[in-house]
């Protein structure tokens, strides 16, 4: 059987958030047994399985290049900019 | 007046709106709701992407090495605010080359102040404290909107937006701390782009076209002047801390209100700009169509690539 992924949206207008995986025969199956194994308490109102092998991730070592130059760049945040006492709630 | 016979449907979908719940991509929803966010998100986008062309002029020309990073560090921000909205329009079943096409052929609009030329190094200063912060009084509001998608965008460019207006604001209290030319100019920047921000939220209420139904779907939650006023009061107070004039003889604050009142904003202008008679309109889509053309080729080798490794994995196979 095929490793499924289990993302769930527990309210509406919430992003739909992993939650496990499951074994099945085909995708309509995976939405079943999503159901029946993450649902019970009423954990969500919309149920997303993707096969395993569809994802794409990226890996911890790629964080070097991927995310370094991001380091050196504190002008993308709002603490960097120092204004007056008056507005500085902007 | 006419009986307006809603639909089983309809009834559970306002139902569902008038107890603040989200509507999802897969949820029925009427035609005119789903054609509403089309056009208002994808006005958004346009706005978003089309908004990187006045500012993009000064990156070349940015005082600094610093100030070059931040405002490219901006104008690669909005660059992503569109792709946000696109691809959230796109779960209303309309796709990317529609929502090109349309703005290309002058169908879909953007933000008329984005037709304004930047053309100081303060204008800069401007279109950070005061269209980004137009802007994010808008987007604030609008997070509250009723579609997930559209509402789960704009959290996140709220979120990525806090630093525009501020590094906006910086570069116009800079100005105003040095020589008596960098203060006027400065005071230039504000004299041309104080109008047209105000002009960014649109009619007055008692003219504005979609507003009624929009609010009672809640596609917006705030009337345009309501919105606007918002603006008006936190923006006096910001000129007035780094000793800028507001340029409206008739602004005075309403003790009755709690609030400023304004002169008349010139309507004959917004729809002038419009209809597409402002300073920069032609420029404007002509550099968007130029851009797109010219990066066919990119999109023709991802494609290109694309097929050559498929065909390479099957012969493997
Ligand atoms: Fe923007
Ligand atoms: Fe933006
Ligand atoms: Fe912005």
């Amino acid at each position: 059987m095929k490793l499924y992924e289990v993302f769930i949206r527990s309210r509406r207008g919430l992003d739909h958030k992993h939650t496990g995986s499951l074994h099945a025969e085909n995708p309509q199956q995976a939405l079943e047994y999503a159901r029946d194994i993450y649902t019970r308490r009423s954990e969500g109102i919309s149920i997303w399985v993707v096969n395993s092998s569809d994802i794409v991730a990226s890996q911890e070592s790629d964080c070097e290049s991927f995310y370094d130059p991001h380091d050196d760049k504190p002008y993308r945040h709002a603490a960097h900019y120092q204004l007056p006492d008056e507005v500085n709630n902007m | 007046m006419s009986v307006e016979v809603k639909s089983e449907q309809e009834v559970v979908f306002q139902k569902r709106i008038d107890a603040e719940e989200k509507i999802e991509p897969k949820d029925w929803m009427p035609e005119k709701y789903r054609q509403t966010l089309i056009r208002q998100m994808s006005q958004h986008a346009h706005s978003e992407v089309i908004g990187m062309q006045p500012e993009g002029n000064w990156l070349t020309r940015a005082p600094t090495l610093h100030r070059k990073c931040i405002l490219l560090a901006k104008v690669q921000d909005e660059g992503g605010h569109g792709l946000y909205l696109y691809s959230a329009a796109e779960t209303l079943g309309i796709s990317r080359d529609e929502l090109v096409k349309a703005l290309h052929d002058g169908v879909a609009k953007y933000a008329s102040i984005f037709n304004y030329p930047a053309l100081t190094w303060a204008d800069i200063g401007a279109i950070g404290w005061l269209v980004d912060g137009a802007a994010i009084v808008n987007q604030i509001s609008l997070q509250r909107t009723s579609y997930g998608p559209y509402a789960r965008s704009m959290v996140r460019i709220c979120k990525e937006e806090s630093f525009h207006q501020r590094q906006g604001y910086q570069i116009m209290m800079t100005l105003t701390q040095g020589s008596h030319e960098q203060k006027a100019m400065a005071q230039d920047a504000l004299d041309r782009f104080w109008w047209p921000s105000l002009m960014m939220f649109g009619p007055h209420d008692a003219e504005s076209a979609h507003s009624a139904q929009s609010m009672k779907w809640k596609i917006k939650r705030q009337s345009n002047d309501e919105l606007r006023q918002k603006f008006i009061d936190q923006s006096v107070k910001q000129a007035d801390v780094i000793g800028l004039k507001i340029p409206d003889p008739a602004l005075k604050w309403n003790t009755d209100r709690g609030h400023y009142d304004i002169g008349e904003i010139d309507w004959s202008e917004f729809a002038r700009v419009i209809k597409g008679d402002g300073p920069c309109n032609r420029q404007r889509l002509q550099h968007h169509n130029r851009i797109h053309a010219e990066g066919a080729w990119v999109r023709d080798a991802v494609a290109a690539y694309e097929a050559k490794h498929k065909q390479r994995s099957t012969k493997a196979a």
